[in-house]
């Protein structure tokens, strides 16, 4: 079952790969924020296969509590963002 | 005692949620949190002086499940700094800011900026600093987006991005931690930790995100355009305070809990980023036409200086001399904090009163502005790093430390910097001065120009002068 836990911990290294790729390289804003939460969603991955302890025992509570945290921060950024982001083509649409 | 950790955290927070509820009363709510606040950490930092560092379990959950917080020397000194920077800040801002509409919309992030400041310098805990961390990026973003023009929205949002891809990279690195080690909290880390794959590549990949953070060389193109457009009082908390504190995370790693990894090699090259900083920071800053992307690019060269530090305490053994570094490379953060806040404050004010910041057309701002133009000279001091300023102190043990470990490249930079900042600031004010007339009275505006040159001449008198304690408050804390 080891190999499970590391197919888990790899996938989320490449997602964390892809998203870093995307938010660096791209020139669209809402491609690097979707990059930005793509590469957050690698990182949630990796807590949850650090969280696994073997079968038939209970998996470590303290990565699922990060993972938790992460996505409440994730979404709150991801709607600062976007709050900006729209009062910026408000504002080239107005002027 | 220990009790003082979680006041510090706790005044500003309620603070932040009654000036929302309560907008007509905020600014008497803000002096009280913002007076309650500095008593709590001029507490603590005697305490900590007095007695060492302090700890704290918030609900008496030990470390591992619980979150500790802690402070010791190195966080008390910043913690004061911040907190004097953010009272001086808040009376300045109570003037600034003329509408009560703008105050209402300010006063409630600036203390959740506080509070999350305030949290991150005293936690104990890996995780807890990553939260810190983003709850400090969104507060500055929406601070720094309150100006809005469309350069200040256009700014903040770069801001928020870069902020965010460096916390995601930190986060990264946390979550290797716990796989490796099983524990986030920094003390237990520390003993725990050994050299290896898992180690090196969590410090690689939390260090990269906070170097975005801090805006150290060549990752720095985010920060002027952010503190450049955003209103005064902003600009002085996020030049003087926010940057740094993703530097004090670096600073804690490399120097506390991985201190055993951290190689010549990766010392070096955090050298040769700072200076590069402080080369290119200084010579934008010289090039600029406008006064506060001429700060903002100083913030950028300034931050060099405090990572060239690093490989002269890599190469210095422990013991006396690397002690004296280590007190130098503090002093020089923390004269920074007072300068540029004060030097932002008092650009400000010129900005308010002329309409521009442009600095071929400053002529005269010595005779309309006196106190302002005494407080720019004294940032100066403070930034050249003059005697009998912080900064000086903070320089002096730089060269000692380069001369005592052979390392000459950083003596060359740090002269080289030293004159560049000499040339920038002396042409604000060649153009300040012009032939009108002298008020009156040298302070024309007190309630904006006093906090501007309080906080300067704690640059340059107050750390210079009475810098001693600060070597005696770090022992042991690194």
């Amino acid at each position: 079952m080891l190999t499970a836990q590391w197919l888990y911990a790899m996938t989320g290294c490449l997602i964390v790969a892809l998203g870093l790729r995307t938010a660096l390289l791209h020139a669209v804003l809402l491609h690097r924020l979707i990059g930005v939460n793509v590469m957050g969603a690698g990182v949630f991955l990796m807590l949850i296969a650090v969280a696994y302890r073997g079968p038939g025992v209970a998996p470590d509570p303290v990565p699922h509590a990060l993972v938790l945290t992460g996505i409440v921060v994730a979404v709150s950024a991801t709607a600062l963002v976007l709050a900006l982001a729209r009062r910026l083509t408000g504002e080239q649409d107005n002027g | 005692m220990a009790d003082t950790l979680i006041w510090l955290v706790a005044i500003p927070l309620a603070g932040s949620i009654a000036t929302l509820l309560l907008p007509r009363q905020a600014t008497a709510l803000v002096y009280v949190a913002a007076v309650a606040t500095t008593a709590v950490a001029g507490t603590l930092l005697y305490g900590v002086g007095s007695q060492g560092p302090v700890s704290y379990e918030i609900g008496g959950w030990t470390a591992g499940l619980g979150i500790a917080l802690r402070a010791d020397g190195l966080s008390a000194l910043l913690l004061m700094m911040s907190t004097l920077v953010v009272l001086a800040g808040s009376v300045y801002a109570s003037a600034y800011f003329s509408k009560a509409a703008e105050r209402a919309r300010f006063w409630p992030l600036w203390l959740l900026l506080w509070t999350s400041l305030n949290a991150l310098l005293l936690s104990g805990d890996l995780f807890n600093l990553y939260v810190t961390l983003e709850l400090l990026g969104l507060s500055a973003v929406a601070l720094a987006s309150l100006g809005g023009t469309l350069a200040a929205v256009q700014a903040a949002l770069r801001y928020l991005l870069v902020g965010l891809l460096g916390s995601m990279m930190f986060l990264a690195g946390v979550s290797l931690i716990y796989a490796g080690y099983g524990t986030l909290d920094l003390a237990t880390l520390a003993r725990a930790v050994e050299a290896g794959p898992v180690a090196w590549t969590a410090l690689a990949l939390m260090t990269a995100g906070l170097l975005l953070k801090t805006a150290l060389f060549p990752l720095h193109f985010w920060l002027p355009p952010a503190h450049a457009s955003a209103p005064a009082p902003v600009s002085a908390v996020l030049s003087a305070l926010v940057v740094k504190a993703a530097f004090y995370l670096v600073l804690r790693l490399w120097l506390d809990t991985f201190a055993d990894l951290v190689t010549p090699a990766a010392a070096n090259l955090l050298g040769i980023l700072g200076a590069g900083a402080i080369l290119w920071g200084s010579w934008r800053a010289l090039r600029t036409e406008r006064l506060k992307l001429l700060a903002a690019y100083s913030t950028v060269a300034q931050l060099g200086y405090l990572f060239l530090f690093f490989p002269v305490l890599q190469a210095l053994p422990p013991g006396p001399a690397r002690d004296a570094a280590l007190g130098g490379l503090v002093i020089l953060a923390l004269t920074h904090g007072f300068a540029k806040a004060g030097l932002f404050l008092a650009i400000g004010i010129i900005q308010q009163r002329s309409g521009h910041d442009r600095i071929r057309e400053l002529d005269g701002t010595a005779q309309r502005l006196p106190a302002s133009t005494f407080a720019i000279a004294l940032a100066g001091v403070a930034l050249i790093g003059l005697p009998p300023s912080g900064a000086f102190l903070g320089k002096w043990q730089l060269l000692a430390g380069s001369f005592a470990s052979g390392q000459w490249l950083w003596i060359l930079v740090t002269m080289a910097g030293s004159l560049l900042a000499a040339a920038y600031m002396f042409r604000v004010l060649g153009h300040a001065f012009g032939h009108q007339p002298y008020p009156q009275r040298p302070v024309t505006v007190a309630r904006e120009e006093w906090p501007a040159l309080i906080l300067t001449s704690l640059a340059v008198a107050g750390l210079g002068l009475a810098g001693a304690p600060i070597w005696g408050l770090l022992e042991g804390s690194t």
